[in-house]
């Protein structure tokens, strides 16, 4: 499987089908027992942990179905975090972290904590988190799995604008509906593709 | 990640469980202030003492001569008493007799029974006692055996009350002497038996008075600090000569005694430091308990912080700046609760407070323990929370 730049890709599977395992390889969280994974032309294969925690920073941005955002910090702190593991001054980190607050619209929530806010604007805090560090791909597991329909709709709105701007999108989902809005998806069970479809309208039918 | 926002964290989490963190604390907080306290107690007593030997006088050797059986009369002359200052001149300033016995005094319709002194003019400068008010017998006074009695403060205030005592005439034993003098006051608490409860009077009076000749202790001081031991060794060579034995004499030499104490009380507080430290350890363990309780609660963060890209060594860092911050905390309590409990018990104890520059070795000492205790004690849960798997962390509920 290929994933080109700048494309938006939904991979869809019952559960149990193995999606979350390659969740986890797209993600440098874990590396594969066969086969190899090459993200942005690097194999994972003989990196170390560190190396891989370097790798996940600087190249990818995850977005969580439970938002995983840190219950202690504020908004903008939860932001800034993938910059502090980056070493940046705090002043620059701000900057970025205000920016991607302000690309999701909620730059004027960035000195509440999480339990202030509505699962929305959670996990559009996770999003702006995923952006400010300007990974090439972001990593979307289940993203409107916690929302209401109509958070979901706005989050997948924000994830499609997100894709306009040049980024490429990894959607993992279970539900049709979300994974018919990318261009292309790829449907696995028990570890295996079972067929990879891509439409330049960007709709797919069932 | 940056070592201040580490601390930040770590405040922050200490803040939003106080009770927690104060528990944690308690052990370190318990064990700096009991080292302050013992120590400061045992300095403080140390401190007394010293004051309590410098204040009967400087370079003070003091010499009792052992009374043998009943009717022994066992005891040195005033001339050989002078010989040994005489043939001495490098090593002893002063020397006096010293005839010791109890009197009764009485002026007036006032009486009462206290101890008398018979010394001679030296005294005053052997035994750092001086009078505050008239004078103190002289060379005259003692040559002629004068029927003059220099009077402590207690004795002022039980005969004569706010009455002048200058030039009176008070009945020792119903033989009558003129109070020429009033000893400064050198206790706090001018009691009977005190320093200030003594009656003086020209050693050559007193041997009369209590119709006793014998000479059975005297007092020295030495020239300087330097030559205490000589000088303690010049007498008991002298006094050897004489008694053919040790066993009739003992010198008592002031400096052997303050340094002897000083060691019997450093290894004292040491001693109290290290079971103190104990106590110290045992609050490390505490924190190691807690840290670990607080990571398997926090393996979720753990799990996110690793995932968006924190290295095993940002985690660990964390996590022991944490544990450090904690036991530096309870340190600075404890030091607060140790410098002020020991401040309040010195007062209750009627013992000077040990000045606070004296306390900076142990506060210094004992918070450098708790910290390093803090550090110590945080490493294991550290590496385990640094060691999570970020998969298996963030799938934790």
């Amino acid at each position: 499987m290929h994933v080109k730049p700048q494309e938006f890709i939904s991979i869809i599977g019952p559960s149990g089908s193995g999606k979350s395992t390659l969740m986890n390889m797209i993600g440098c969280l874990d590396v594969p027992t066969a086969g190899d994974y090459f993200i942005d032309g690097v194999s994972v294969e003989h990196l170390s942990e560190n190396e891989l925690a370097n790798l996940r920073n600087a190249k990818i941005g995850f977005i969580f179905q439970g938002f995983n955002l840190l219950s202690k910090l504020t908004a903008l702190e939860n932001v800034e975090l993938p910059l502090i593991y980056q070493g940046m001054n705090p002043s620059r980190r701000k900057e970025l972290a205000m920016e991607a607050l302000e690309r999701v619209g909620l730059k004027d929530r960035m000195k509440h904590t999480p339990k202030e806010l509505s699962g929305g604007q959670q996990q559009r805090v996770a999003i702006a988190r995923a952006l400010s560090s300007r990974p090439p791909l972001i990593l979307a597991d289940e993203p409107t799995g916690n929302l209401d329909s109509r958070s979901g709709i706005e989050v997948m709105k924000m994830l499609q604008e997100i894709h306009q701007e040049g980024k490429t999108i990894v959607l993992i989902t279970h539900d049709t509906d979300v994974a018919r809005q990318a261009q292309r998806v790829v449907r696995i069970a028990d570890g295996k593709i079972t067929s990879d479809t891509t439409d330049t309208e960007g709709v797919v039918c069932e | 990640m940056s070592v201040l926002m580490s601390f930040r964290m770590a405040i922050q989490s200490i803040l939003s469980s106080k009770i927690r963190s104060l528990l944690t604390m308690l052990g370190i907080i318990i064990g700096v202030a009991a080292v302050i306290v013992l120590v400061n107690l045992v300095t403080a007593a140390q401190l007394q003492m010293r004051t309590q030997l410098e204040s009967m006088g400087t370079n003070l050797i003091s010499v009792s001569i052992r009374r043998g059986g009943w009717g022994s009369t066992r005891s040195v002359s005033v001339s050989e008493v002078q010989e040994i200052a005489d043939s001495n001149p490098d090593l002893i300033e002063y020397i006096t007799p010293t005839v010791s016995s109890t009197v009764t005094v009485k002026y007036g319709a006032n009486n009462l029974t206290t101890s008398l002194l018979g010394v001679n003019e030296h005294y005053e400068t052997i035994n750092n006692h001086a009078a505050g008010s008239g004078r103190f017998l002289t060379a005259t006074d003692v040559e002629n055996r004068s029927s003059v009695v220099v009077i402590g403060e207690y004795i002022k205030q039980e005969l004569f009350g706010g009455q002048d005592p200058l030039g009176q005439e008070i009945k020792l034993n119903n033989e009558v002497f003129t109070v020429i003098g009033v000893l400064e006051k050198k206790s706090t608490n001018v009691t009977s038996g005190s320093d200030d409860d003594k009656l003086i009077i020209p050693y050559s009076r007193a041997t009369r008075l209590i119709r006793n000749a014998n000479i059975t202790s005297f007092s020295v001081q030495a020239v300087s600090a330097d030559v205490m031991e000589d000088a303690t060794e010049a007498i008991e060579n002298f006094l050897y000569k004489k008694f053919k034995s040790d066993n009739f004499y003992s010198v008592f030499n002031q400096a052997e005694m303050i340094s002897s104490i000083d060691e019997a009380l450093g290894v004292m507080t040491l001693l109290m430091a290290g079971i103190a430290g104990i106590s110290l350890v045992v609050g490390g363990i505490g924190i190691m308990n807690i840290m670990l309780v607080t990571v398997t609660e926090r393996t979720r963060e753990i799990g996110i912080r690793k995932a968006i890209g924190a290295k095993t060594g940002a985690i660990l860092i964390q996590f022991l700046i944490e544990s450090a911050v904690i036991s530096c905390i309870g340190g600075l309590i404890g030091i607060v609760v140790g410098v002020g409990g020991s401040a309040v018990i010195c007062v209750a104890m009627e013992m000077s407070p040990v000045p606070f520059a004296n306390q900076s070795t142990v506060i210094i000492g004992s918070f450098a323990f708790s910290a390093l205790i803090g550090i110590f004690f945080g490493l294991y849960p550290a590496r385990k929370a640094a060691k999570l798997n970020p998969i298996e962390a963030l799938r934790f509920e």
